[in-house]
């Protein structure tokens, strides 16, 4: 039925532009009849995706290859699974998903917060409207997922490269993360063009921010774990354009939070805090025009196509009218408090911004030097990972202890005697941790030995903050250690689980570092029942085997592996050749060791007729220390996020306040 | 035209149908229960507000510098040293607030 769904989008499309059209001269006039019909046309857009969407995923799931978009990313042999995944695997597809998520998270987002939205920010309606009108546009007019054709025998499969379940996983919450950032941006926008900057926009927007930043940055890990399985090199960052496109918004968002808190806090960095949100926004949009236009090389080759020019113009037309609003608006955003000390918390997080906000723009100038490189002087040069490498360390560094610092300092000022007190026992453990790994050898990295060093430092800060944290609640009696302990949680999620989440940050450092600067390499050539040793792993090859598999033929070289003359099983490492995408992939070979986080990889090359196999084994030390990292950040983020009674009861009684004295 | 071409026409029509009532549904309600007005902050509610969050703000800042005190994060000598003026600026806040009410 690619006709319900080219309709459903129509109908979308036209209630989006009538909310835009309709919000706005509500906001200006003041018109709460017309602003409440405005969201409730946003709502009903959300109801017209949802109706367009189920259209496509029935198409998926029934392989139907009278749809352009189901002939040219599935097939008959497809898996289910990964056939419905091709919703988001196309540039129609994901555009569509990309419309789907934004309406559902407008229409929750007001839904929500209905009294905030109509009486204090009724301009949030036309700018969440007018974002989603981009989408509807391309997919209308430009790129629409109904495309019919004539229907072929068979469809041409998905590319193998995303035949993973990470990969199936990995786009829905990158949209979520991107998306879930338009809300914070909205509200602002809305706030300005309100004129009402006080502290509700932030407070209604905390959880928008802090949850789509999460899912951001758990689909960033996502997308590692898939390059690591799926792209076969070894590694898990590789500093491509399209893994930097999540990464940046991420970095800025994450100076966002901490910014936005000086702001909570001391009412300052209200200018700051916009313009973050609007480049966080700016980033989510160009990232996505890095993933869509093709405009660079990239592992992600899958997603090259020809809407980079629409998307351009969008993040034009995005930032000038941000830009516009906010020099019209500058005397709202004026501070009214000063910095008190350059030694204080927040100064902290003013100095962790610059590094964030420097990392971030040094990535970005990094993606931007090819295409600028070429229209300058004709030739695409590139900056490649020790590039980026080197900034990472540059900016990641001060960052790390800045992590460490900030906790221990006090709001407004704190003297250089208690900073030094509260900074004793992490700076003992930093140092014993610098030593012990210098007297194990494992010099031959500075780099690696500063980061574990400051690693070490803010694992000491987290474990101090906690325990002396309990211990004063503890002292005010409040109960046995246990409730001392999930009072201090409960009665500053924030904090503590922003803790937890600098914990994972941590895991991730120590693992990074282990896989960058420790890893072991070995490449030969086995005939069968030959050796090779990697670390002190030896592995042997018994032979190769070949199957059919569901959608492809798999041929794998099997291995023996031991440690230290104790058996560890086998590891199967080869190729898969795919009957419809007439592609082949490289399926490496992991083994885990969940004592020791590290894996032994292993990846098999030119099957020769004779037997003989070329293998490459990598062991990869702490490896697995970056996946748990990311559970860790989930587990902290969602403590960071869980609703606080309180704290809800507080606001809502200010506001009360105000109105109850209004109508007085 | 094709029985799916015709089902996918009406379910089309079906949906818009829906959508435009439900659009239009704060029009079909009178009288309206909330107004047709849109609320405004005057310069005074707008001063209001500010003082709250001021007071809000102290008060939070407050109960930090207790805690951070307790935790040894903040010295007897910075404590001393803070605690004043963020204790008059809540107070001020509040006796601003006080004035307004009694005033507005």
């Amino acid at each position: 039925m690619p006709e319900l769904g080219r309709a459903a989008l129509v109908v979308a499309l036209g209630l989006i532009a009538y909310s835009a059209l309709a919000g706005a001269y509500a906001a200006v006039r003041g018109r709460r009849r017309l602003l409440d019909s405005a969201r409730n046309a946003l709502f009903a857009a959300f109801a017209a995706t949802t109706a367009a969407s189920v259209v496509l995923l029935v198409a998926l799931g029934t392989r139907d290859f009278s749809f352009v978009t189901v002939a040219k990313s599935t097939s008959r042999e497809l898996p289910i699974g990964y056939a419905l995944s091709a919703f988001w695997a196309t540039q129609e597809g994901s555009l569509l998903l990309w419309l789907l998520v934004l309406t559902a998270m407008a229409t929750a987002a007001l839904a929500l917060n209905r009294r905030l939205t109509s009486d204090v920010l009724p301009w949030t309606v036309p700018i969440l409207a007018g974002v989603e009108a981009f989408f509807a546009i391309v997919l209308v007019f430009v790129s629409s997922p109904f495309a019919t054709q004539p229907p072929p025998a068979d469809g041409l499969g998905l590319n193998p490269s995303l035949q993973n379940p990470y990969m199936v996983a990995h786009p829905p919450f990158l949209y979520l993360g991107f998306v879930g950032l338009t809300v914070p941006f909205a509200f602002a926008m809305a706030a300005l063009a309100s004129r009402r900057t006080d502290e509700r926009w932030i407070v209604a927007t905390r959880k928008w921010t802090l949850g789509a930043w999460a899912f951001l940055g758990f689909a960033i890990l996502l997308g590692a774990k898939w390059a690591y399985e799926e792209v076969g090199w070894g590694g898990w960052y590789a500093w491509d354009p399209v893994e930097n496109a999540a990464l940046m918004p991420w970095l800025v968002g994450t100076a966002y939070l901490h910014s936005v808190m000086v702001q909570e806090k001391k009412d300052m960095l209200r200018l700051w805090n916009v313009v973050l949100i609007t480049l966080t926004f700016s980033l989510t949009l160009f990232g996505t025009f890095l993933t869509r236009s093709g405009i660079l090389n990239s592992i992600h080759s899958f997603t090259q196509s020809s809407i980079g020019a629409w998307f351009l113009g969008f993040i034009a037309v995005v930032a000038a009218a941000s830009a516009t609003l906010i020099l019209v608006r500058l005397p709202l955003l004026r501070a009214r408090t000063k910095l008190e000390s350059l030694v204080s918390r927040e100064a902290a997080f003013l100095y962790n911004n610059l590094f964030l906000v420097a990392l971030a723009l040094t990535v970005l100038w990094g993606v931007l030097y090819p295409i600028l490189s070429e229209a300058v002087r004709g030739v695409a040069s590139t900056v490649g990972p020790p590039w980026f490498d080197f900034f990472a360390v540059v900016f990641g560094l001060p960052i790390v202890l800045l992590m460490g610092l900030g906790p221990l300092v006090a709001w407004r000022k704190a003297s250089l005697r208690s900073l030094g007190r509260s900074v004793a026992w992490p700076f003992v453990a930093a140092l014993a941790t610098g030593a012990a790994l210098l007297a194990a050898g494992a010099g031959s990295s500075p780099a690696g030995l500063v980061g574990y060093s400051f690693a070490a430092f803010v694992a000491a800060v987290i474990v101090l903050e906690f325990a002396r944290g309990t211990r004063a609640r503890h002292g005010l009696g409040d109960g046995g250690w246990i409730s001392s302990f999930a009072g201090l949680v409960g009665r500053n999620r924030r904090r503590y689980g922003g803790y937890v989440i600098h914990a994972a940050v941590v895991l991730l450092l120590v693992g990074a570092v282990g896989v960058g600067g420790f890893s072991t390499t070995r490449e030969a050539k086995l005939g069968p029942g030959d050796s090779v040793q990697v670390g002190d792993y030896t592995m042997r090859l018994l032979g190769s085997t070949q199957e059919r598999g569901a959608n492809a033929s798999e041929i794998r070289a099997q291995l023996a592996v031991s440690r230290g003359g104790d058996d560890l099983g086998t590891i199967a490492a080869g190729k898969n050749r795919y009957f419809a995408e007439q592609q082949t992939s490289n399926e490496v070979g992991i083994r885990t060791d969940w004592l020791r986080a590290e894996d032994l990889f292993v990846i098999a090359d030119q099957f020769n007729p004779d037997g003989s196999v070329f293998v490459k084994a990598i062991v990869n030390p702490l490896v697995n220390l970056i996946w748990l990292a990311g559970l860790i950040f989930v587990v902290g983020s969602l403590v960071a996020m869980w609703p606080d009674a309180r704290e809800q009861r507080r606001l809502e009684r200010r506001f009360a306040e105000q109105k109850a004295f209004a109508r007085a | 035209m094709s029985s799916g071409e015709i089902a996918a026409v009406v379910l089309a029509a079906v949906l818009a149908a829906v959508c435009v009532v439900f659009v239009a549904r704060p029009f079909l309600r009178e009288p309206f229960p909330a107004g047709d007005s849109l609320d405004d902050l005057s310069p005074a509610d707008r001063e209001r507000l500010r003082l709250a969050e001021e007071r809000d703000r102290a008060l939070a800042a407050l109960k930090e510098l207790e805690f951070d005190h307790r935790t040894g994060k903040v010295s007897d000598a910075d404590y001393r040293e803070q605690v004043g003026p963020l204790r008059q600026q809540a107070a001020e806040a509040i006796r601003a607030l006080d004035a307004g009410m009694s005033h507005g």
